[in-house]
């Protein structure tokens, strides 16, 4: 061991130089990089900005233009040509929820049925598997005039013959959002990691143990988000609607097979919108805050749904 | 052959104290085995005899087909579409790849235990259940729940919090889960695939205790990249190396030597053996 000896001149000389030399570096960023680095920033700040404006000026819009007409005889009266003052939304409100429930009831099974089936038993080296992926892609593009279209033509008239009613309107919006409920709930599952399947089968599960046991409980929160958000595109389809019989100014309350029509939210407010009188252009706003209000409430049970049983793996 | 042998890795008292293998009964019996995936070979020519109740050991040099092998034992090869399995595979004298035979029963028979712990996304007690559940076992659930999780010598840790999620254990102590699952379904043989890749030495000691009790009652065919393990657990070891085409196009596993643990350790009759086991390459 060498006994301590204090530093030199020069030492501290050169430990200075160092130092400073450091305190240099860190603190000057290169002027291009900070520029570069805000101007991105605030690029991508305006994109939201202009997503959040369009929204705002549509809620305030509505909301003012609705004022007169917002209350509780929005959700609790038939709509009316004459007493405008008191009319509202019920048959309406009660058709998209009854339909909402009828397409639950149609896509859940389906479109999960038809995921598990793509995710978990396909083979997807073979052509016909992967045209019928490309096939439910395409699907979901498809704009849902045509969808309005197959209705008339397969479900109202055609093969099915139900007629004008409302669970034939049901079946096919649940034919326009099958395909985003298949490829949700297709993420869901692929959000499984394989070791769940593996630990499974090694203990001698089956496959389909393995699937309705492991796979399918993991994946329940993000197929659940999936149908929601596929109900809120079903809930807002006014054009293949139009084709399948919603058309009518309906002021009693719909059932599912009634032959004598039914109305849905977003048809309604059309029914108002085409109007030119004051005071049906005013329903027609309130129409849209009530329909946004019931958006809004299905969107948050999506988000309370997947934030309350995500799994992290 | 060098008639003396260079520093072994491993000092014989850190060997643990294994005895000769203790069965000469033989669980599996495996001839000329070779596996392909897709047209590309990845073991070729195993040939070797799986003693009951003992611990085996595949070591070897990464690619060399280890894991290959040993998911061959229970069938877990069955599900990789493209793979295809060769040769005579018996298991107790029974053809496990025979035409009546279902990959499903084998695996209720032969258990594993995976390289990352895979606990179920779901309380303890479920996670040790379901295998019982599915298979029908009879008796009384929470019974045979206890007694998995007190062989697994993990029961003392999670008695108190048996509904609590998995997933809130420690690595290690969702290794021994994974290993009390399997045990549960009462199994005959366990294999093991780098169980304690993922884990720290504390909790790495803890299983390989373990797995020295287990093999009372269990056959044991373990895969493990950490020499030191192999000779401190196993009963008998297994080293495979990756053989090459004279082109490099095509690579596979084979077995260069196979015997007492003890002696792979410090008598091999092959040097590649050596080399390995000494640290010279790998």
């Amino acid at each position: 061991m060498e006994a301590y000896r204090p530093p030199t001149e020069r030492t501290r000389f050169a430990v200075a130089g160092a130092r400073a030399n450091v305190a240099a570096v860190l603190g000057s960023q290169p002027r291009g990089d900070v520029i570069r680095n805000n101007v991105f920033a605030g690029l991508l700040g305006l994109a939201v900005l202009i997503a959040l404006a369009g929204l705002a000026a549509l809620l305030a819009q509505a909301v003012v233009e609705g004022a007169p007409a917002l209350g509780t005889n929005l959700i609790t009266e038939p709509p009316s040509t004459i007493d405008t003052a008191n009319a509202g939304f019920r048959p309406a409100l009660i058709g998209s929820l009854m339909m909402i429930a009828f397409v639950i009831v149609l896509i859940v099974p389906l479109g999960v049925g038809a995921a598990i089936y793509l995710e978990e038993y396909a083979d997807n080296t073979r052509w016909w598997n992967r045209l019928i992926e490309l096939n439910i892609q395409n699907l979901a593009a498809v704009p849902s005039i045509i969808y309005g279209i197959l209705g008339l033509g397969f479900i109202v008239r055609g093969p099915l013959d139900l007629g004008f009613i409302l669970l034939a309107g049901a079946i096919t919006l649940a034919l326009l959002v099958l395909p985003v409920v298949i490829i949700a709930s297709r993420e869901a599952i692929r959000a499984v990691p394989p070791s769940i399947r593996e630990g499974s089968l090694a203990l001698g599960a089956t496959r389909w143990q393995t699937t309705r046991r492991q796979v399918l409980p993991a994946a329940i929160p993000g197929v659940a988000t999936g149908v929601i958000l596929a109900v809120s595109r079903a809930i807002g389809e006014t054009a293949p609607l139009l084709l399948v019989g919603a058309t009518v100014f309906v002021t009693f309350d719909p059932t599912p097979l009634g032959a004598n029509g039914y109305s849905a939210l977003p048809v309604q407010i059309f029914q108002y919108a085409t109007r030119p009188q004051e005071e049906f252009q005013t329903m027609a706003a309130a129409g849209i805050v009530l329909m946004l209000v019931v958006l809004l409430a299905m969107n948050s049970g999506a988000i309370w749904l997947r934030n309350r049983y995500e799994q992290k793996w | 052959m060098t008639q003396e042998h260079p520093s072994i890795a491993i000092a014989a008292q850190a060997r643990g104290h294994h005895a000769p293998p203790m069965s000469r009964e033989k669980v599996f019996e495996i001839e000329d085995l070779s596996v392909h995936y897709g047209d590309k070979p990845a073991v070729k020519n195993i040939g070797m005899d799986i003693l009951h109740k003992n611990i085996t050991a595949l070591i070897g040099p990464s690619g060399c087909g280890k894991s290959t092998l040993i998911r061959c034992l229970n069938r877990m090869n069955d599900l990789i579409p493209s793979a295809r399995v060769d040769g005579r595979l018996l298991y107790h004298g029974e053809d496990l790849y025979g035409p009546n035979v279902d990959p499903i029963q084998v695996r209720k028979l032969i258990g594993m235990v995976f390289q990352k712990p895979n606990p179920f996304p779901k309380s303890i007690y479920d996670n040790i259940a379901f295998g019982p559940r599915i298979v029908g076992m009879a008796g009384d659930m929470d019974e045979i729940v206890e007694g998995a999780l007190r062989r697994a010598a993990i029961w003392d840790e999670v008695k108190d919090r048996l509904n609590d999620n998995a997933f809130g254990m420690s690595g290690g102590q969702q290794q021994r889960l994974c290993i009390a699952r399997c045990i549960a379904v009462e199994p005959d043989v366990i294999l093991m695939d780098e169980p304690c890749s993922a884990l720290d030495p504390i909790s790495t000691g803890k299983i390989e205790d373990l797995m020295t009790e287990l093999k009372e009652d269990y056959s044991i065919v373990i895969v493990t990249h950490n020499m030191q393990q192999a000779a401190r657990v196993s009963d008998m070891t297994a080293f495979l190396i990756v053989e090459l085409t004279a082109d490099e196009r095509e690579r596979w596993g084979e077995i260069v030597e196979y015997d007492e643990t003890e002696k792979i350790f410090t008598n091999p009759s092959d040097q590649r053996t050596e080399d390995y086991v000494t640290g010279k390459v790998g």
